[in-house]
């Protein structure tokens, strides 16, 4: 150790008493909680996990053709065999896998784990005291999340893209519930059904953001997100509930294979939409009083 | 968890699970349901008696001062009163007195069936309406002349148009998925024969009769003939939509299982069906006239003269002028000029018994006498069931709206404007079909709007008729629904038997509204050839698809052994309603044989081709409709008037949040400007009411190093977290450098903190935490002094390592440099020697001493004694939340009035030292311990007096104050103070 100079450089005050240079809206930039985010394992394991994924099912299918399945038949053997008719349909199959699970547990990792692993690691409360205003911690924080969770779908969807191209060629988009649809098309259909499970899971990221500000576990946030997706889509299965499944946050989940149609059924993705919407501003807007208000003793 | 918790929690509970009570129990619907066995007179004479079994539904509130319309409701064939509850629990619903019944011959009423017979039959119903008119709670319209509506499906249906043409009393009728000529429904011919030279639908005449002749409940075989859409589904349809949909299924699919003799139509022979069934459903004391079941093997319940219609035309497998003019008389066809009852047709594309052509006709006929008529086409009908919802919500609405205006005299007046829709997809969620519904003006018959030409080619081919017909192609299979659509697979035209003609891929998409029409040649050793014609949908993978499986089937006559000289014959193929996209073709096929039809037994060898030679124009009739707006249209303004909303209500959020932060208080209390912090009088009570800090009052001035004091739980951290603005204060204020001090104030960048230990990413060096760290304040890196504080935290090389490789201490002391970035005016350090070792202490203590040198501050907080005496200038003692005392470190820590002593016999000693004259108090500590306060009495003069009363004094110990106070407040517990 040594001396501190005593320079009383930088404390020139301004009218609201802050030292020089800080500025509310200046502290805890969206870039530097992307690099905050980026230098962690977990983001690194998650968005690798991503690319990965595709290639592990491109390379299983290698092992397809011996026959024996052929002989069982049913739905998901029909679904492979879509699967490898051309790089579009190779990439719908990857989120038709992805899509009920895989995907939900990755949004609810990046968003229940944002605030919540500060709060655990204690960083959160110096954050607080440079001061950043809490809104913006908050708002940077879910911006920042959820532009991660944007990129992992994208790098998914996009390398089974261009692994299926490569191995599958480029052919128009397959389904079992209509007709061919020009690659052209098919890959505006595939965007739609990107952006559609975007929306949906933004009803995973309300939650996560809305545990991880309630909680100082990032396992409690990201589990009880997928816990009670989980549950949800359980109670969606019991039909004797009736009308009340429709307000259940996973009822609309698989309403993108309407746009596999021709033409396009877009009724129930316009109710899934609003659906997503409520639950993601109700999730967000609780998340956003509660963290305002709540007294920060981690 | 607080009490208020839990309460709060059952209260939403209690909620929740009441909403999930209201959502799932059965609405209750105000009406009152009367049965009654109603003895009528028909007959050609008018004078044989029939009881008719029926329910007479009457909404609460009617009676003979408020009194409603009625609605006579009619079943399908085969089915009784209660297949159509549910239609008239709908509408009683809206209004209407129901009286429904089962009609004669059918379970439990009496007497034959007559097949909607004007003299049976329709008569029948001419009765009930007379008894409805005498109801009091029927509004009439004279004497004897009830307001009333007559809904129907199939046979009921039927029936509504023949009552209506009979009787003038009707006042509108909503006919459903049923016939203009029945003779022409079991015997078409698409060249436009007489129904005598038609050939045989005997699928579907096989089940109509097979049910008729079960007997009462019969085997259920066909309990819902003629309800599988309409009666169960759709006519209710008309009025009851969703719910009554898992009915239709339940309707149709029972055939199934239930016809287990009969699932492929024409392979059972149609008279045994009646002996062999044991009627075991049959009630005690039901209302059965002997001699229908059992006495009669052959007829069942049909009558007589219908029965033997039926057995010569089944017979023969073609039409004989006796049993066409029986049907004939059981058919609107020949009436429908006297219909003067305003008429909603409607009438299904998936129904191979009773065809669009059918509606067409009834419309047509109707309209000539200037009555109004609605035609509305759905996607369902006998094959294809009550359609998807969008379907029943439009029929249900027509139906309300129709009966709404004529009936019960509510609403404008119709349009008439033609509506239909067409299978667009499947829906994503359940699987079903979607169907987007349109509507036209006026309606332009089966012949459309326009006609679209596509030229298929073929060359001539020759076709084989099969021996009896067998095998043959399965196009269609009655009352199988769904199944249809998968017959393709099962048995689509063999090779040898059919004849395929295909246009050119089509450059644009067509939408057939109506019945197409081709022109065929054909040419038969025996003169004569029974062909079916169908037009397939053929992708350009090749698959290939028959509109709801309709075919039409032609009898050609006075055919020349070769096609020279054959003289083209033009077919109007089945009304369909289908989108044929562009690349698509068509694909016309003639084909010798097929399940649904009787065909010649003989075996022959036709010759076919298409009307001019090798090519023939197939006329696609079209209808410019508009989309009819379903309610997904609704919903996507509801998305966007949400996000408008949300958008709106951020913006509100966001200019609300500017003016709070605008008129936030930055004035700066004067008196305290230059004190880097003022605590004013601080409480802090804990949502569970724990009070960790009840009355704090401090001040810190430059130059200074304060030492909050206290033991743990004391209320040290409390304090310091309300400082950093990480909780809320319950009361008080604290001030830094004058300006009021709130949770996120500007004023906090001018502190720097360690509260609580450190905090820092694991998966970082130290150096990238300080520089992230400052990187998250916004300000320049200039500002930071990273070197000064690296040189405070003395980690060398290691602040290149990962933080969770780092020892506590040497997180603490990442964790000091971290506040001491940017030389923050004001320090504040909580418990910073916290796992340090000695000579790191010691050289922290000259640090913090340092640092407050040159107008900055210190607030260290410790529970420490010797800690806050050697670093600190001044100190404040804290205990139970509140100040027990403060001030310069050096004054608290000065002489005290006390005084400790040792000594052999603690007894003694007390008593002399109540003796001596300037001792205010002896308190003993320890076992041989004693602190006496001597008050400026010299300490000589105490342990003399004590010795000479012969006590020895082992030890002598002058005491300091903060020591004092400090003890005093940990006093003899070793538990430690703090805890509470």
């Amino acid at each position: 150790m040594s001396t501190v100079r005593s320079a009383g450089a930088g404390t020139a005050p301004d009218s609201a008493g802050a030292a020089r240079g800080y500025r509310p809206q200046a502290t805890l930039s969206i870039w530097t909680e992307v690099r905050r985010q980026a230098s962690r394992r977990r983001t690194q394991l998650a968005l690798g996990f991503m690319i990965l994924l595709p290639v592990i099912v491109l390379i299983a299918f290698q092992f397809e053709g011996n026959g024996d399945d052929r002989e069982r038949g049913g739905e998901f053997s029909s679904l492979i065999e879509l699967a490898t008719a051309g790089g579009l349909n190779f990439t719908l199959f990857s989120i038709f896998v992805s899509a009920s699970f895989l995907l939900v547990v990755i949004v609810a990792l990046f968003c229940g784990d944002t605030v919540a692993s500060e709060a655990s690691w204690g960083s959160l409360r110096y954050l607080l005291a440079i001061p950043v205003p809490r809104a913006r911690l908050l708002a940077v924080k879910l911006v920042v999340a959820l532009a991660y969770s944007a990129l992992a779908l994208l790098l998914l969807a996009g390398t089974a893209l261009l692994i299926g191209t490569l191995r599958y060629g480029w052919a128009p988009l397959r389904s079992t519930v209509a007709a061919e649809i020009p690659p052209g098309e098919g890959l505006l259909r595939l965007l739609g059904i990107l952006g559609y499970l975007a929306v949906m899971l933004m009803i995973v990221a309300g939650l996560a953001f809305l545990l991880s500000v309630s909680t100082d576990a990032a396992l409690g946030a990201v589990g009880g997100a997928v816990l009670l997706w989980i549950l949800s889509s359980i109670l969606d299965q019991i039909t004797a509930l009736g009308v009340l499944r429709h307000f259940l946050p996973t009822h609309y989940s698989t309403a993108w294979l309407g746009l596999l149609s021709t033409p396009v059924q877009t009724d129930d993705i316009v109710r899934g939409c609003i659906s997503a919407i409520c639950y993601a501003t109700v999730f967000w807007s609780l998340a956003f009083w509660r963290f305002t208000r709540k007294d920060v003793v981690s | 968890m607080t009490r208020r918790r839990v309460v709060t929690g059952s209260v939403l509970l209690a909620l929740l699970a009441g909403a999930v009570v209201w959502a799932v129990s059965p609405k209750s619907t105000a009406y009152t349901a009367e049965n009654r066995m109603i003895t009528v007179r028909s007959g050609p004479g008018g004078d044989e008696p029939v009881d008719l079994d029926t329910t007479f539904y009457l909404p609460d509130g009617a009676s003979a001062d408020s009194k409603v319309p009625a609605v006579l409701l009619a079943h399908g064939f085969g089915g009784t009163k209660n297949t159509v509850k549910t239609d008239a629990e709908d509408l009683v619903g809206i209004g209407y007195a129901v009286l429904s019944f089962t009609a004669r011959g059918f379970g439990r009423s009496g007497g034959q069936i007559h097949l909607d017979n004007p003299d049976y039959e329709v008569r029948d119903a001419q009765r009930l309406l007379d008894w409805l008119a005498t109801r009091p709670e029927i509004r009439t319209d004279a004497a004897g002349d009830p307001r009333v509506g007559v809904v129907g499906g199939s046979y009921g249906g039927g029936l509504a148009l023949m009552l209506a043409a009979q009787d003038p009393r009707v006042d509108a009728i909503v006919p459903m998925i049923t016939w203009n000529d029945l003779s022409r429904s079991f015997l078409p011919e698409a060249t436009g024969k007489s129904p005598v030279d038609g050939v045989l639908k005997k699928g579907w005449a096989g089940l109509f009769f097979g049910s008729g002749s079960a007997g009462p409940g019969g085997t259920g075989g066909l309990g819902n003939l003629g309800t599988p859409g309409p009666a169960a589904g759709v006519d209710p349809g008309a009025v009851s939509g969703g719910a009554a949909s898992p009915a239709a299924g339940a309707g149709g699919t029972a055939v199934g299982p239930g016809a287990s003799a009969s699932p492929l139509p024409g392979v059972r022979p149609p008279s045994p069906g009646a002996p062999a069934s044991p009627g075991p459903t049959a009630a005690p004391g039901s209302v059965v006239p002997p001699g229908n079941r059992g006495a009669d093997p052959q007829c069942g319940r049909f009558a007589r003269d219908v029965c033997q219609a039926y057995l010569q035309i089944g017979a023969a497998g073609t039409g004989t002028e006796e049993a066409v003019a029986l049907l004939r008389k059981s058919s609107p066809a020949g009436v429908l000029n006297r219909i003067k009852a305003p008429t909603l047709l409607i009438q299904g594309a998936a129904d191979t018994l009773f065809p669009l052509s059918e509606a067409d006709a009834n419309a047509r006929g109707i309209a000539a006498n200037g009555t109004p008529v609605r035609v509305a086409w759905f996607t369902g009908g006998h094959d294809g069931g009550s359609g998807p919802d969008s379907d029943r919500d439009r029929l249900k609405y027509l139906t309300g709206q129709w009966l709404g205006h004529y009936v019960k005299g509510e609403g404008a007046a119709p349009g008439q404007s033609f509506t239909w829709s067409r299978i667009s997809g499947f829906n994503a969620l359940d699987r079903g079909l979607v169907a987007s519904g349109y509507s036209f003006a006026d309606y332009p018959g089966i012949s459309g709007r326009s006609t679209r030409s596509v030229t298929v080619a073929g060359p001539p081919q020759s076709i084989a008729n099969p021996p009896d017909g067998n095998p043959a192609a399965i196009s269609s299979l009655p009352m199988a629904q769904g199944l249809s659509s998968f017959l393709d697979g099962i048995a689509g035209d063999l090779s040898g038997q059919h004849a395929r003609f295909e246009s050119r891929p089509l450059d644009h998409p067509v939408d057939v509204v109506g019945a197409p029409t081709v022109t065929i040649r054909a040419a038969s050793p025996t003169g004569e050839a029974v062909l079916f014609v169908k037009l397939y949908d053929v992708d350009p993978k090749g698959g290939a698809t028959l509109s709801s499986g309709l075919i039409a089937p032609v009898r050609l006559t006075g055919l020349p052994a070769d096609l020279a000289g054959a003289r083209p014959a033009a077919v109007t193929l089945p009304a369909i309603v289908r989108r044929i996209e562009a690349g698509n073709r068509l694909r016309i096929v003639v084909a010798t044989a097929d399940q649904a039809y009787a065909t010649p037994i003989q075996p022959t060898v036709y010759q076919v081709g298409l009307g001019d030679g090798t090519t023939s124009t197939v006329a696609l009739p079209t209808v410019p409709g508009d989309p009819i707006a379903t309610p997904g249209v609704l919903w996507r303004w509801v998305l966007i008037g949400l996000l408008v909303a949300i958008a709106l209500g951020l913006v509100a959020v966001v200019l609300i949040a500017r003016r709070r932060h605008r008129r936030m208080d930055t004035s700066v209390t004067a008196e305290y400007a230059d004190t880097p912090l003022v605590v004013r009088e601080l409480r802090k009570e804990y949502a569970d009411g724990f009070v960790a800090v009840s009355r704090v009052d401090f001040t810190v001035e430059r130059g200074q190093v304060v030492g909050l004091l206290g033991p743990n739980g004391a209320g040290k951290t409390t304090t310091l977290r309300v400082l950093m603005g990480l909780t809320q204060p319950s009361a008080g204020e604290i001030y830094v450098f004058g300006h009021r001090l709130v949770p996120g104030s500007p004023v906090l960048s001018r502190i720097g903190a360690l509260v609580e230990g450190p905090g820092f990413l694991p998966h970082l060096t130290g150096l990238e935490n300080l520089r992230s760290y400052w990187r998250a304040t916004g300000r320049p890196l200039a500002d930071a002094h990273f070197e000064e504080a690296l040189e405070t935290a003395g980690l060398g090389d290691s602040v290149h390592r990962k933080i969770k490789t780092y020892s506590h201490g040497m997180k603490q002391r990442l964790a000091i440099a971290q506040a001491m970035l940017g030389l923050p005016e004001l320090l504040v350090l909580d418990e910073p020697t916290d796992g340090l070792d000695p000579p790191q202490i010691a050289e922290m203590r000259r640090v913090l001493k340092r640092y407050a040198t040159g107008g900055r501050a210190v607030l260290v907080s410790s529970h420490l004694l010797a800690e806050v005496e050697q670093t600190c200038t001044h100190a404040v003692v804290v205990n139970k939340g509140v100040i027990v005392a403060s001030g310069p470190v050096a004054e608290l820590v000065g002489e005290s009035p006390s005084v400790h002593l040792d000594v052999s016999d603690v007894e003694a000693a007390q008593q002399v030292l109540g003796r001596i004259a300037g001792v205010r108090s002896v308190a003993t500590e320890g076992g041989t311990g004693l602190v006496v306060d001597i008050n400026g009495t010299p300490r000589s003069e105490v342990v003399a007096e004590l010795v000479r009363a012969g006590v020895g004094v082992d030890r002598v110990m002058p005491r300091r104050r903060l020591e004092d106070a400090f003890l005093a407040l940990v006093g003899d517990n070793s538990r430690g103070s703090g805890d509470r």
